[in-house]
C-alpha cells in the first residue's frame, strides 16, 4: 500500500515579537491510502499547524510535505478542511453552504449533478429535509454535520479535520462519531483527525500518534485495528482498553508529567 | 410581528409627538416666533408647496449623490483599511482627525475653492460628512473576518478576489447596513450645512434662510419637518435594501 500523506523531517517555527517560536521538529508521519490518522497532543503543541501545512496553507522552514506523491507547495482542491467551528456562511442554506466547494474547485459536473451529490451526502449524514434551512436554524451538531458534508462534497483525496468535534456534548459527539464512520464506508478519503479525546482518536482511527509538547515531534505511534468493528461499544472491549491505557500514558509523557520509561 | 402593526405603530408614535407638540405650544401659550405649532404649518405648506416640492427635490438628489459617492469611496478606504494592518494604522488617524474638524468651518473654504459650483460643493460636503461611519464598518466586518473562513477557501485553491466576493463581502453588508443609516442622517446634515451657511438659492436649506429672513416662523418649522420627513424615506430605503441584501443577518426575535 502506498503513502498517500508523508511528512518528512518537517521543522517549522513562527516569528513572534519575541524572536522565534519552534513549533514543530523533525515531524515524521505516513499515512497509507484510505487510512484515519489520529494526532492527539498537549494543547498549544503545533496540531493545527500541522494541518496548515498539509493542506499547503503554510510552507515549512525545512522538511517536506507529500500528498498522493506530489510535493505540496500550495494549496491543492484534492484537500477538505473541517474545524471545531463550522464556520458555515449565514446568509446561505444548508444546501449552498454544501456546495461552496464545487463552485471554487474545477469540476464538469452539471448543476443538476452538484446538487444531487450534496442531497447526496446531507441525507447520508440525517440531515435530509434540512436543505433549505439557514445555519442560524440548527443546532451545534448538525451544523458540524453540514461542515463535514462541505468538507467532501468535492471529492477530497485527503480530509483534515481540527478538533471537530471539540465543541460538541457527549452524546452528540457519539453520534457523530458514528456518522463519520457511515461517511467513511461510502467515501474513499484518507483522513487526519486532530483530536484531544482519546476515545475519539481509538474509535475512529487506524493509527494515533501522539506529538511530544512543543515543539512537537513523533513520540508515539499506536496502531488501533479493533477487529474492524463500528458499533459504539467497542469501545469497552478489553482491547480498546489496553490501547487507552498506553496512549494515557504517553500524553502524560508528552505533558512531562511521567518518565518515559515506565510503563 | 403583524404586517399592519409594521405600519400602525410607527404612525400612532408619530400622531402622538405631533399631539403632544401642539398641546405643549398651546398649554404654554407660545407665540409663533418663538415655537410653532403643527396646526400651523399646514397654511405654511399650502402657501408654499411649489418651493417645498423644487427644494426638496435640489436637496434630496444632491444628498443621495453625496451618499453614493460615501459609499463607493467609503467602502474602498474601508477594504485597504481592512485587508492592511499597516495600511490600518497608517490611515487610521488621519480619517479620525478628518472627522473630527467641524464641517461648519470646511463649507466656506469649500465654497471659496470651487466658487459658483454650488451642486458640486454641496454634495462634496454631503460626501465628506457621511462616508467615516461607512469605512469603519468596512475595515472592522473585514479584519474581524475569522481566519477560518479564509481558511476554508483557500485551503481549495481560491483566489484572494473569489475569497472576497464569496464570504468577506457578504458578511460585512449587516455592518455596512449598519453604518449607512447613520451616514443617510449625516448626509443629510451635510447638504443642509452648505445650503444655509453659503446660501445659493437652492435647496430646503434656503428655504429655511428666506423663512429666517422674513421672520416667517411657522415656515422654519415646515422646513424642518420636511428634512425630516426626507429623512425617514431615505432610512427605511436603506432598510428596505438591507432586508434584500442582509435579511439573513436578522435573528428571529423569542
Ligand atoms: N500565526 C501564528 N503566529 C505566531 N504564533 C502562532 C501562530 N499560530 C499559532 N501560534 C503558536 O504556535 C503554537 C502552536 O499552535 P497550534 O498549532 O495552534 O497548536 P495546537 O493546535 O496544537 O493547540 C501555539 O503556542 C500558538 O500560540
Ligand atoms: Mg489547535
Amino acid at each position: 500500500m502506498t503513502n498517500l500523506i508523508d511528512i518528512k523531517g518537517v521543522t517549522h517555527a513562527y516569528k513572534t515579537e519575541n524572536g522565534p517560536l519552534p513549533v514543530l521538529e523533525n515531524l515524521n508521519i505516513s499515512v497509507p491510502e484510505g487510512d484515519f490518522c489520529a494526532v492527539v497532543g498537549p494543547s498549544g503543541c503545533g496540531k493545527s499547524t500541522l494541518t496548515r501545512l498539509i493542506a499547503g496553507l503554510m510552507k515549512p522552514d525545512e522538511g517536506e510535505v507529500w500528498l498522493h506523491g506530489e510535493r505540496v507547495t500550495s494549496p491543492r482542491s484534492t484537500v477538505g478542511m473541517a474545524f471545531q467551528n463550522p464556520v458555515l456562511l449565514e446568509w446561505r442554506t444548508i444546501l449552498d453552504n454544501v456546495l461552496l466547494p464545487l463552485e471554487i474547485v474545477p469540476n464538469s459536473m452539471s448543476k443538476r449533478q452538484k446538487q444531487d451529490r450534496a442531497r447526496d451526502l446531507l441525507a447520508l449524514v440525517g440531515l435530509e429535509g434540512f436543505e433549505d434551512k439557514r445555519p442560524s436554524e440548527l443546532s451545534g451538531g448538525m451544523r458540524q454535520r453540514a461542515s463535514l458534508c462541505r468538507s467532501i462534497v468535492h471529492k477530497p483525496d485527503v480530509l483534515i479535520m481540527d478538533e471537530p468535534f471539540g465543541a460538541l456534548d457527549a452524546f452528540t459527539r457519539e453520534d457523530l462519531w458514528q456518522t463519520m464512520h457511515r461517511l467513511r464506508a461510502e467515501e474513499p478519503f484518507t483522513g487526519v483527525l486532530i483530536t484531544h479525546d482519546l476515545r475519539e482518536s481509538v474509535y475512529l482511527a487506524d493509527e494515533v500518534i501522539v506529538l511530544s509538547g512543543r515543539p512537537a515531534t513523533t513520540q508515539h505511534v499506536e496502531n488501533v485495528k479493533l477487529s474492524g468493528r463500528t458499533d459504539l461499544e467497542v469501545i469497552y472491549t478489553q482491547e480498546a482498553t489496553d490501547i487507552l491505557h498506553r496512549l494515557r500514558h504517553q500524553i502524560e509523557v508528552a505533558q512531562g508529567r511521567a518518565p518515559e520509561v515506565a510503563q | 410581528m403583524k404586517h399592519w402593526k409594521k405600519v400602525a405603530t410607527p404612525t400612532l408614535a408619530i400622531i402622538a409627538f405631533l399631539a403632544f407638540w401642539e398641546f405643549i405650544v398651546w398649554f404654554n401659550n407660545w407665540p409663533n416666533y418663538k415655537m410653532a405649532s403643527p396646526s400651523d404649518l399646514i397654511p405654511a405648506y399650502g402657501k408654499y408647496w411649489n418651493l417645498f416640492l423644487i427644494y426638496g427635490w435640489q436637496t434630496l438628489w444632491r444628498t443621495v449623490v453625496g451618499l453614493i459617492v460615501a459609499v463607493i469611496f467609503g467602502t474602498l478606504i474601508g477594504m485597504i483599511m481592512g485587508f492592511s494592518r499597516a495600511m490600518r494604522d497608517a490611515l487610521y488617524p488621519l480619517l479620525v482627525g478628518f472627522n473630527a474638524i467641524p464641517k461648519a468651518t470646511v463649507v466656506p473654504v469649500i465654497a471659496l475653492i470651487f466658487i459658483g459650483q454650488h451642486d458640486f460643493n454641496t454634495i462634496l460636503i454631503a460626501f465628506m460628512i457621511s462616508f467615516f461611519p461607512i469605512s469603519v464598518a468596512v475595515s472592522i466586518g473585514l479584519s474581524t473576518l475569522e481566519p477560518e473562513y479564509r481558511d476554508i477557501l483557500r485551503s481549495l485553491g481560491a483566489s484572494k478576489w473569489t475569497i472576497f466576493w464569496k464570504i468577506a463581502l457578504p458578511k460585512t453588508l449587516p455592518e455596512f447596513f449598519g453604518a449607512l443609516k447613520v451616514s443617510v442622517t449625516l448626509a443629510f446634515i451635510g447638504t443642509n450645512l452648505m445650503e444655509i451657511v453659503e446660501p445659493h438659492g437652492r435647496g430646503l436649506g434656503h428655504l429655511f434662510d428666506s423663512g429666517k429672513i422674513n421672520a416667517d416662523y411657522p415656515l422654519m418649522f415646515a422646513v424642518l419637518i420636511a428634512l425630516a420627513f426626507l429623512g425617514i424615506v431615505l432610512y427605511y430605503i436603506v432598510v428596505a435594501l438591507e432586508k434584500i441584501f442582509a435579511g439573513w443577518a436578522e435573528r428571529p426575535q423569542g
